[in-house]
């Protein structure tokens, strides 16, 4: 069989990737429709640079997600290695393919001999995997501290914000490479911060739900039984492995029994996970702080505590609602920062294993070569690119949307 | 102005102070010390062997304590075997009348480090002088290209230049260094597209600094910089351009290039020279990236070999320079925002 050309590579990969299409051709088209009833969202629709952006970022979501845990686009196995395609070139067939196997390698092979596009694919579903759950937990923490500290200042505000500023005058990678160690998972403090930092939610939750319903106690004792049940096993079961909760090699803290385990994080992950998480919450509580100091001076804040609503139900229903539009905007753009730490750890080959497909290690596995055999790391360093790009452009789309009413 | 500079310096000492003992706790946890001794010693230590190494360096003493002898606070160890005394200020060797009871930070010891079998503060300033160079170039391109860019995008808002170079500026903060550097070797310095204009590698800059081979690593952390400045930038003169004293300006007929650069101009630069001193901490990480990349062995060169190798006292040197420079950076921005905007006054 004859090599590809790039005209084939593209038609071949664009088949390849119907599953996407389609569905981004569905979600448009809903979405176009209804966009007058769907609120925020829908006037996203009016802009084109918020819609590339959306277009962008949902192709990888939905790439993401058919070929991680659907295991459809993938051609090949992202982890075999396959014998004579050592960085062969884009549109390479494979060499002694068998029935029913894909016969190219369409990105090329790397230098492992491993197929570049099915590890692309793997890849973007280690990024949809952790960035946006990193993202909204870094958020909990900033909201859960952040507001009190804007509400009412004092000692709690120069505390709080101490700490923050203490963070973020951390050089990023210096604290990466102290904390995403094989070393230190062993002394246990990722699991110690992961219970710190893995319980905001929990409270958060809890707070808002109390503040606004502790005057009907028929709703709320059931309501907040019911959920924080719920949470709270979800909670035990993110931060316990193997039925407990730290496990060094002298002691172990028991945690929830194995049988009641709904799901194990590899502590590579975990790790990796909790210091992405440490690393952006001090940036959200400096943000939401200064949204908060800034509402808190409105008149429905004034009204509501004349009324007698207790502080957590000002900030948790009357300021939180008001912020949320610079909120959103950052979600975006901290999601894409995300990913770029994320891309960072795998450039220095720290946390995820080398072999993992995640575009970080992809690029650092393949620069090694760059100068003969580009293409290995310049396919991951692409998608990178479009993904925090079209967060980027969504969050200006959203930005733009948001500031017009 | 003096107090609140004073103060402003006491939260930077504590803060340093925090951080310092924070790297010094992670550093010198038990698994890290271990990996220490044996890539000192061998990687097949038994574990007494390795309680002895640390034990006759000084690594089993309490936390507090060795960082009090760190910073030069509390008197250096010394230990007794067999009639030979060895201490952290001393070897067995040195005379009995030279050996110091002190010796930290403060007394301007910052240790010897175990990577390099030198003295850690001359390999630092070593370092910073080549990154120094690194960031004089990044600035000098970064700076006037940013602020251009964002002058000429918020000069007319929403018109087709402002479009064009907005999106640009997006594209470049979307680019981290690691992409942008990838893709510039691939491109310009590879033979698989065949325009061989630089050199993927920058070792030889260390030495001299040539076009063809510091262009890339100084364009690529340039590049990823340059974005949210140009965007602060747009958004500072698109608000200078609805003022009222342009709108008086254009209706006397002053003529549209001078509006821009007599009347908008200044006024739209306070908040970019803010935005510009808190890049440096983000440079930091883009210099640690592109002299891995780059293969340019400077300061962020030197952050990976300490921190990999878990050097203790480099890798201290290492981030005390580091939170210096974030917090220095804080405070000049602080206090250039209000000799350049006579409105904020801090008693």
């Amino acid at each position: 069989m004859e090599e590809l050309s790039w005209g084939g590579i593209l038609a071949r990969m664009f088949i390849q990737l119907g599953p996407v299409w389609i569905s981004l051709i569905v979600l448009f088209t809903v979405s176009m429709t209804y966009k007058r009833r769907l609120g925020l969202y829908g006037k996203l629709f009016d802009s084109t640079i918020g819609m590339i952006g959306f277009a962008l970022v949902m192709f990888w979501v939905f790439v993401g997600v058919y070929g991680g845990p659907l295991d459809m686009l993938v051609t090949h196995d992202p982890l075999s290695q396959v014998s004579g395609m050592k960085n062969k070139i884009p549109g390479t067939p494979m060499r002694g393919a068998e029935e029913g196997e894909y016969a190219y390698f369409l990105l090329g092979g790397d230098n492992l001999a491993r197929d570049v596009f099915s590890r692309l694919i793997k890849g973007a579903w280690v990024v949809v995997q952790i960035a946006p759950v990193a993202t909204l937990f870094a958020f909990m923490v900033g909201i859960t501290l952040g507001l009190p500290a804007g509400y009412y200042g004092g000692r709690l505000d120069t505390l709080l914000s101490f700490l923050a500023n203490l963070i973020l005058a951390f050089p990023v990678i210096l604290l990466f490479y102290l904390l995403v160690t094989p070393e230190i998972v062993l002394t246990g403090i990722p699991n110690y911060m992961a219970l710190f930092l893995f319980v905001f939610p929990l409270i958060f939750v809890c707070i808002l739900l109390n503040s606004r319903y502790y005057t009907q106690p028929s709703v709320r004792t059931p309501l907040l039984i019911g959920v924080l049940g719920g949470l709270g096993w979800l909670y035990l079961s993110l931060v316990s492995s193997d039925g407990s909760v730290v496990a060094t090699p002298t002691y172990s803290i028991p945690g929830l029994p194995a049988f009641l385990d709904l799901f194990d994080i590899d502590p590579g992950i975990l790790v990796v996970f909790v210091s992405v998480v440490f690393v952006n919450s001090p940036t959200v509580f400096r943000i939401v702080r200064g949204l908060a100091m800034d509402i808190k001076t409105r008149d429905y804040v004034a009204a509501a505590q004349t009324r007698g609503e207790g502080p957590w139900y000002i900030m948790l229903w009357e300021i939180l609602p008001n912020a949320r539009g610079p909120l959103i905007v950052d979600f975006c753009l901290r999601i894409g920062y995300t990913t770029i730490l994320l891309g960072t750890l795998g450039f220095f080959g720290l946390g995820l294993e080398s072999e993992s497909p995640d575009w970080g290690s992809t690029i650092n596995a393949g620069r090694r070569l760059l100068a003969l055999y580009p293409h290995a790391a310049i396919a991951p360093a692409l998608a990178l690119l479009t993904l925090v790009l079209g967060l980027n452009l969504l969050a200006d789309g959203l930005r733009e949307e948001s500031l017009r009413d | 102005m003096g107090l609140f500079i004073l103060r402003r310096l006491g939260v930077m000492v504590l803060t340093a102070l925090c951080l310092t003992f924070v790297v010094f706790w992670l550093t010198n946890l038990y698994p890290n010390l271990e990996k220490l001794a044996k890539t000192q010693g061998n990687f097949r230590m038994s574990d007494e062997a390795v309680a002895s190494y640390l034990g006759k360096n000084g690594y089993l003493q309490p936390m507090p304590v060795k960082f009090g002898q760190w910073l030069g606070v509390l008197p250096g160890w010394t230990l007794e075997d067999e009639g030979v005394v060895t201490g952290k200020c001393f070897g067995a060797d040195t005379p009995e009348e030279d050996r110091r009871s002190f010796c930290g930070v403060i007394q301007g010891d910052w240790g010897f480090s175990t990577v390099f079998k030198d003295e850690v503060g001359s390999i630092v300033l070593t370092r910073l002088g080549l990154t120094g160079k690194l960031m004089f170039f990044v600035m000098l391109v970064m700076v006037p290209m940013a602020l251009i860019i964002g002058v000429l995008a918020g000069m007319r808002e929403g018109s087709k230049l402002d479009r064009s170079l907005s999106t640009f500026s997006i594209a470049s903060t979307a680019t981290p260094e690691y992409v942008s550097g990838v893709i510039f070797i691939a491109v310009f310095a590879s033979s698989a597209f065949g325009l061989k204009w630089f050199k993927g590698s920058a070792t030889s800059a260390m030495d001299s600094v040539t076009f063809e081979n510091f262009t890339l690593p100084v364009v690529t952390i340039a590049l990823y910089g340059m974005g949210y400045i140009a965007r602060m930038t747009r958004a500072s003169m698109t608000e200078v351009m609805t003022a009222q004293y342009i709108r008086t300006a254009r209706l006397k007929g002053v003529k549209f290039s001078d509006i821009v650069l007599k009347h908008a101009l200044r006024n739209a630069l306070i908040a970019p020279f803010t935005v510009i001193m808190l890049q440096f901490p983000w440079l930091l990480n883009g210099v640690v990236i592109v002299e891995t990349l780059f293969n340019y062995k400077g300061f962020g060169w030197l952050l990976v070999q300490a921190a990999s190798n878990n050097d203790i006292e480099l890798l201290l040197a290492v981030s005390v320079v580091s939170v210096i420079v974030v917090l220095v950076t804080q405070l000049i921005s602080d206090i250039g925002y209000v000799y350049l905007n006579p409105r904020i006054r801090i008693a």
